[in-house]
């Protein structure tokens, strides 16, 4: 049992750790709409990992506002900039 | 578990620290601020877990009386109830600001606001 | 380039002090002296079966009306900064169309969710869940209703109505604490009742759920500010 939920955990902090980098690296069109919900994702899977922590109360405050209302609030302001997507490749050629 | 979970949170907080210095576009730097946040969470909420115990809720199976040695310390999960709360809000503002700074300059990019750089 | 190798090296310092952290870092055998009385003494003195409610509306209330507080601040600064500045363009956006599953699904989907809202801050003492939680899923339900009419107008009237109103009938309950009990936002002013009931742990349904109304309101104004916004080209 023990184990099983060792394994799981480790599984689950991997796809925590997959989700941000593609969050922080994702490039290309349409890029900025990963970006966001792949930054939700990473709320999202840290509640989960909160509830393996026995802490209950932190996962649904986390799984609501993390993972919800923020990624929605991004969403908002990202649907009213016109070339806010498109901008990332021009700007990160160094 | 306790070391898997702390291992987690740092390496999320390094990759949100490492995608706010090095993207320009600001939506970008905000998404990795939040990552860094969910790090520092994970980070204080595996301080407080210990192995074997349940929960700070009692009820049947967990009596007031052995609450002592079957629940875990609840004062981290108190302090990330919190803090989740104050991100949202830190987040909202900068996601504001950003977005008068895009009606303003109309771009995103960092670079480009340079009237404080010196 | 240089700029990209000064961030490296910056963050492989920060990743070192966190390497010697985890590597010092001993898990805690027993509780520690906070943790103890918070354990032995919650169920006897606020009657929560929930230690977390316990700790965030009686013991620490001050600092969860701190920061009731500050996101009151957040919401107002973002609605004070969005009505700076040009308010001519008054041109309707181009909406997409919404699809018929959504404005049939929200006329059944919203109560229902809001309905929740009410159900976990109500409970907040019990089970997992509170003021926060519910605040947060009564504006998931706003933001349903948001969703399936974009250029639906919140009463921002209403709205802080509820959030003062809340705010208000909270801070006085706070005092009351201090007349009736003898601290700030004691929850013995009312009967503890018996543990593990609805309607027990004196004051705290009551102030969680003030605190879930209050949090709910600025959520809902926050959502419904950022949806106001006028469209950049």
């Amino acid at each position: 049992m023990s184990t099983l939920l060792t394994a799981m955990t480790v599984v689950l902090c991997i796809a925590i750790l997959v989700a941000a980098i593609v969050s922080i690296q994702v490039k290309g069109d349409k890029s900025m709409s990963i970006a966001i919900l792949a930054a939700g994702l990473v709320s999202l899977l840290a509640s989960v990992l909160f509830l393996i922590l026995a802490a209950p109360d932190v996962a649904m405050t986390e799984a609501a506002i993390g993972g919800g209302l923020t990624t929605f609030l991004f969403f908002f302001v990202l649907a009213r900039m016109r070339n806010g997507e498109r901008e990332y490749e021009e700007a990160n050629h160094d | 578990m306790t070391y898997i979970a702390l291992a987690t949170g740092f390496l999320l907080i390094l990759i949100g620290f490492y995608g706010a210095l090095t993207n320009r576009n600001l939506l970008r730097m905000i998404v990795a601020f939040t990552i860094a946040n969910s790090g520092i969470n994970v980070v204080i909420i595996a301080i407080g877990y210990m192995h074997g115990r349940t929960a700070p809720i009692l009820d049947a199976t967990v009596s007031a009386a052995d609450a002592l040695t079957r629940v875990i310390d609840p004062v981290p999960q108190v302090l990330v109830l919190t803090a989740i709360v104050i991100g949202v809000g830190v987040a909202a503002l900068m996601l504001v600001f950003a977005y008068k700074l895009y009606e303003r300059k109309g771009t995103l990019d960092i670079s480009k606001f340079a009237e404080l750089k010196w | 380039m240089i700029k990209r190798f000064l961030a490296l090296s910056l963050l492989v310092g920060i990743g070192a002090i966190f390497v010697a952290l985890m590597m010092s870092y001993e898990p805690d055998a027993s509780l520690n002296l906070t943790a103890r009385y918070y354990a032995e003494n919650t169920a006897s003195e606020t009657g929560s079966a929930n230690i977390v409610t316990a700790i965030l509306v009686t013991y620490r209330g001050l600092d969860t009306l701190g920061e009731v507080t500050v996101l009151f601040l957040a919401s107002s600064i973002i609605g004070l900064v969005l009505s700076l500045g040009n308010k001519q363009n008054t041109t309707l956006r181009k909406l997409v169309p919404v699809g018929e599953l959504l404005t049939t699904g929200k006329s059944y989907l919203a109560p229902i969710i809001m309905l929740l809202g009410v159900y976990v801050f109500v409970n907040g003492h019990l089970t997992p869940g509170g003021g926060f939680q519910g605040g947060a899923i009564i504006a998931s339900g706003m933001l349903l209703l948001l969703l399936s009419d974009p250029l639906k107008h919140f009463s921002h009237a209403l709205i802080s109505l509820v959030e003062s109103l809340s705010g208000f009938v909270y801070v006085s309950l706070g005092v009351l604490g201090i007349v009736l009990a003898g601290s700030f936002l004691d929850n013995r002013i009312l009967p503890l009742g018996d543990f593990g009931d609805l309607i027990s742990a004196g004051a705290i349904p009551l102030i969680y759920s003030l605190i879930g109304l209050k949090v709910g309101a600025e959520f809902s104004s926050m959502l419904a500010n950022l949806s106001e916004m006028e469209d950049l080209q």
